[in-house]
């Protein structure tokens, strides 16, 4: 499944809203780590299709739900399931240990 | 521009360079003379020594050794790696230098400063990266921890952001760094408190400072600090992340020895050492 871009405005509806657990990388384009982040992002959503909602906020243009979430260190990857979030990884992470609360 | 760079000149870095330096790829280590093995007294389980050998004697060889063939040796302190391009970039405190590849020998820290309070807040206002997490303590009245010149280079990356700046020394002596809005504090740290996020540090004579943000940056930049910065997966005990092939999650960076985990012995850093260089010399050719 593709990667969706996530922001205030659609927020609600594709994380909270979510059937599905979702993925949600916290990044900005300035930040060296989130670049090495994101191909394993990318991976992941491609493993696990459809079974999983994958989203990437960009925290310059979305201040607001940064601050919501503390996010203070980048990347942050949270995982929700049915609107909490259920796990935090920050930093770059490795796909299994991803994968692992996924699955 | 170099076709690697290796950063560390114990065991793991040295056997690295003697396969890609005869393999002719122009070969750089960078060290700060401060390995594990350079402290140990004597070692006993290696093969080939009957009585034998002190640690700083092998350290010394080995550096000798990748002298001899003809690989760079430079006595300079790291202060982070950069990447663009499958290129990298090198900082030390007095060069930058550029390469096509990277391999970490860095060792590890045996005596981590383990301030209470780090650990658990971890991400929660305690940062390894000021470049990455500066964005976050805009305005905001953050610490560095540390005293030489790698918490000096992540007070820069500071300066322009936060609002005030305490490096605290953690009891080293002060550095001699000047500007209107960072203090030094020198006394020595009992620990770093906050319920959900970082409030406050406590001093060990029982006074306590207030702070929204610690960057950590004790000492010299270590595996933890150079990984987080470029970003390298670590492992939960602070461990570059490699495969059997000493490539990390980076292409065109690999780690080995002490840096990796497991057990850390000489043998262990001459094995990974080699199958990085032996991996080196392939990525470059198939450059």
């Amino acid at each position: 499944m593709s990667v969706l871009t996530l922001g205030n405005e659609n927020f609600k509806e594709e994380v909270l809203n979510s059937e599905k657990q979702v993925l949600v990388d916290f990044y900005a384009d300035w930040c060296g780590p989130c670049k090495m982040m994101s191909p394993i992002i990318d991976e992941i959503a491609e493993e696990l299709g459809e079974n999983v909602k994958v989203g990437k906020i960009n925290v310059d243009n979305n201040q607001e739900l940064a601050i919501q979430y503390d996010v203070m260190s980048i990347p942050t990857i949270m995982i929700f399931n049915k609107g909490n979030i259920v796990k935090t990884f920050i930093g770059v992470t490795d796909k299994n240990e991803i994968l692992g609360y996924l699955k | 521009m170099y076709d690697v760079i290796i950063i560390g000149a114990g065991p793991a870095g040295v056997s690295a360079s003697l396969y890609t330096k005869r393999a002719n790829k122009k070969t750089l280590i960078i060290h700060n003379d401060n390995g594990g093995l350079k402290k140990a007294q004597k070692i006993e389980n290696y093969y080939g020594f009957e009585n034998g050998i002190e640690g700083e004697e092998l350290y010394q060889i080995g550096i000798k050794q990748a002298e001899n063939i003809g690989v760079e040796v430079k006595k300079e302190e790291i202060i982070k790696i950069e990447s663009a391009n499958e290129k990298f970039k090198v900082v030390t405190d007095l060069n930058i230098y550029e390469a096509n590849s990277i391999i970490i020998a860095i060792g590890t820290k045996r005596n981590k400063a383990n301030i209470k309070g780090i650990k658990e807040l971890e991400g929660k206002g305690i940062s390894y990266c000021a470049i990455c997490d500066g964005f976050f303590y805009r305005n905001k009245n953050v610490s560095v921890i540390g005293s030489g010149n790698y918490a000096l280079s992540e007070t820069n990356d500071l300066l322009p952001i936060a609002n005030k700046i305490t490096i605290l020394t953690n009891g080293e002596k002060a550095p001699e760094f000047r500007a209107d809005n960072v203090e030094v504090i020198t006394k020595p740290i009992e620990k770093i408190e906050g319920k959900n996020k970082v409030e406050e540090v406590l001093f060990k004579d029982n006074t306590k400072i207030k702070t929204e943000g610690i960057f950590i940056a004790q000492g010299t930049a270590g595996s933890i600090e150079l990984a987080k910065k470029i970003g390298l997966v670590t492992t939960d005990n602070g461990n570059i992340k490699v495969n059997e092939k000493m490539e990390t999650n980076i292409k065109g960076i690999y780690a080995c020895g002490d840096c990796t985990g497991d057990i850390l012995q000489v043998s262990k850093a001459v094995y990974e050492g080699a199958v990085a260089g032996l991996e080196v010399i392939k990525y470059l050719k198939n450059k």
